[in-house]
């Protein structure tokens, strides 16, 4: 297991290291983290657990229990990554083994959404793409991967691999502000309006109790 | 970009702030909370010295953990225990109320805010859980979150999130006899497949969707994110307003008529402009089964498990993954597949409907040897009714085991689980590798009616056959 004690804080432009490549679509959130680890009322051990019942079945040779992948941070997947149940705990587990970033052709929307909560991007490219820098990555296991997140590159061995953040999410990591509870709780005020307007907080009123149209 | 459908009108009402970057701040109008995903939240609140912005919007109950055998506390696993006591304190701490065991209300967060009334057309329902989506089947938008966004739900009763493109899968016809609204869902993930969703919120309709029950809807609902899809919905009607209608949580008699025409004003209009749209026909359906590792991969109970060639190039290799996990052939039929398990519950299936559903499959027969089968009713509620019906006897003189609510082995967070390549009939939602408790477990995704068959034959039957055979056909 990689040692990662500092988690993702502040503004997040570029994130460079060596890569970790795990094949297959559809991998879904039960196998990056089996539910039974689920039991804890803190995240802390969970990156010891992260994909467990699939590294057990790899007898070590699982891409996180391969000696040269050690110390790596960013992970290149396939399609549709992180599918199935909502548990923040699969990016915990990540992101506690020492994963600071995720490459691949498509991302499940809620993984993804947990990513960003946790200051992950998770950056997609075309299948191609991916194919070509996950076997670039086989040769050169110990290169280090630059992600340039304003830029939308991932530069690997000489070659520039065109990557893509959702606009949203590009704007919250690259402004620091991808932790969203401070500003969500700045808006008091609007909170109030669209509370003072809901029907089924006012017991449906007359003066609100049909859809407003303009 | 879609317009004028229940997705928009509701978006717009919730709306706080646009954000930079494009995202949206959006009220939650009931946060549903559970022992899984809540107590890291809880924790990361009081880090940053926050409190619960609206506790009365905040609804907890507990059902992932929980042994179905005996409730009695403390509970066997010192780990529950202490999820469950967590969870007890942070509600006590934070004034939320708490449907506990015994409490007559507790059971699966997404079958227990129905039947309370909590769950009501034109809300936005979050939970840190991904099978929210099953509150849409009221026309509310409800979708399944991370834990640090129920933390930030929990301090500002508002998550930020990104609009969602609107498909409307339409459905002509109506579902044969034996066939059910699991049926239909599964057949739409493996059209549309298990990624055809990301981006979009699904809004179901047709002649074939508003003539099923609240509980059918809650069904398709549930597995939209098996779909891909954050979120599905069906349009409100007379069925969910019948349904509402005097639930204790629900508008009461002063304000109920206005209640209704809010609600009816939501359904999207004639004149909706939706993103994609993608027609079915109910009658083409069939009892369906998985013989995957996706919820996608799945046939007609009368159909052969697909050979790779017929398959899309994208669908290949998780197939041969599927193959080889799964210990099935490709060419062969799926229906005489033995099976170990047969497990009738879950958010998905586990509503008193379903079970009368499987009871009646059941009536009169006896599991087959060697099977071991157990229902476990979604709620307390539902646990209840069930018992006064006399439908828990049905079962029990048949040889299942009776058991009490929870989410059970759906996902196995608690002493139900598979051991070794045990393979299950299951009425759940999710047929993953290792899904029900064991590294090398298998699941076989059905109705509750197809779990029932498969319990009585020790393998994989068509529920047809048997309802015909009992003359109830």
């Amino acid at each position: 297991m990689s040692i990662n004690t500092s988690f993702p804080k502040g503004v997040i432009k570029k994130i460079s290291g060596r890569c970790i490549v795990l094949h297959g679509d559809d991998i879904d959130t039960d196998r990056i983290i089996p539910a039974r680890f689920l039991k804890c009322v803190s995240f802390q051990d969970l990156g010891e657990q992260v994909f467990a019942d699939d590294r057990t079945e790899l007898k070590g040779m699982h891409p996180f229990d391969i000696t040269s992948n050690k110390g790596a941070s960013i992970l290149v997947v396939n399609d549709n990554f992180g599918c199935g149940s909502s548990r923040e705990h699969a990016p915990q587990a990540l992101m506690r083994w020492g994963i600071r970033a995720v490459i691949g052709q498509s991302f499940a929307e809620i993984f993804y959404g947990n990513c960003l909560a946790l200051g992950i991007p998770c950056a997609t490219t075309s299948k191609d793409m991916v194919n070509n820098l996950q076997a670039a990555i086989k040769h050169y296991s110990q290169k280090i991967l630059e992600l340039d997140l304003n830029r939308n590159s991932a530069y690997f061995n000489g070659v520039n691999y065109p990557i893509s953040i959702e606009s949203g999410a590009l704007e919250m990591l690259t402004t620091g502000q991808w932790d969203a509870t401070t500003q969500l709780i700045a808006q008091k005020d609007s909170l109030e309006r669209v509370i003072s307007r809901l029907p089924y907080l006012n017991n449906f009123e007359d003066k609100i109790k049909t859809y407003p149209r303009n | 970009m879609s317009s004028g459908t229940l997705y928009d009108k509701v978006w717009d009402l919730h709306r706080v702030a646009d954000l930079p970057g494009g995202s949206t701040q959006l009220f939650v109008g009931l946060h549903l909370i559970h022992e899984v995903t809540s107590p890291q939240a809880f924790a990361a609140l009081e880090e940053k010295g926050l409190r619960v912005s609206c506790p009365d919007r905040t609804i907890a109950t507990v059902d992932h953990i929980v042994p179905t055998t005996s409730q009695l506390r403390p509970f066997a696993d010192p780990l529950a225990e202490e999820m469950l006591s967590t969870l007890e304190k942070n509600c006590q701490k934070h004034s939320i109320k708490l449907f506990g065991i015994g409490s007559g209300n507790q059971g699966i967060v997404h079958v227990i805010a129905p039947e309370l009334g909590l769950t009501q057309p034109g809300m936005t329902i979050a939970c840190g859980d991904s099978h929210t989506s099953t509150h849409g089947a009221f026309g509310a938008i409800a979708f399944g979150i991370g834990t640090s966004q129920v933390r930030d739900v929990l301090a500002s009763q508002s998550l930020t999130m990104n609009k969602l493109k609107v498909r409307r899968i339409w459905f002509d016809g109506k579902l044969s006899q034996g066939v059910y609204a699991k049926d239909l869902i599964l057949h739409v993930i493996r059209t549309l497949g298990v990624k055809g969703g990301v981006g979009f919120a699904y809004e179901f309709a047709g002649p074939a969707i508003t003539s099923l029950s609240m509980e059918e809807r809650m069904t398709i609902c549930n597995m939209a994110i098996e779909g891909g899809a954050r979120c599905g919905y069906i349009n409100p009607d007379s069925t969910t307003f019948n349904y509402l209608k005097g639930r204790v949580h629900a508008p009461n008699a002063t304000s109920w008529e206005q209640a209704v025409q809010w609600w009816q004003s939501l359904c999207s209009d004639e004149t909706a402009i939706f993103d994609d749209e993608v027609k079915f026909d109910a009658t083409q359906i069939s009892p369906t089964v998985t013989w995957g590792i996706t919820p996608a991969q799945n046939i007609a109970v009368d159909a052969k498990i697909p050979k790779p060639q017929s398959l899309k190039d994208s669908e290949r290799l998780i197939a041969e993954e599927a193959f080889s996990y799964m210990k099935v052939k490709p060419g062969e039929p799926i229906c005489g597949l033995p099976v170990d398990v047969c497990f009738i519950g879950s958010c998905t299936n586990g509503r008193i409907s379903d079970l009368r559903a499987a009871a009646q499959v059941v009536q009169g027969k006896h599991v087959a040897k060697g099977i071991k089968a157990f229902v476990v009713p979604g709620s307390e509620q539902v646990a209840q009714t069930a018992e006064q019906e006399g439908i828990h006897n049905i079962f029990l003189e048949a040889g299942f085991e009776w058991r009490e609510p929870g989410c059970s082995m759906c996902l196995a967070m608690n002493p139900d689980k598979l051991e070794g390549k045990q393979i299950s009939a299951s009425s759940s939602n999710r047929n993953f590798k290792g899904r029900q408790g064991s590294s090398s477990g298998r699941t076989l995704l059905m109705s509750p009616a197809m779990v029932a068959a498969a319990a009585i034959k020790g393998k994989v039957a068509d529920v047809r056959e048997i309802l015909r055979e009992s003359q109830t056909y």
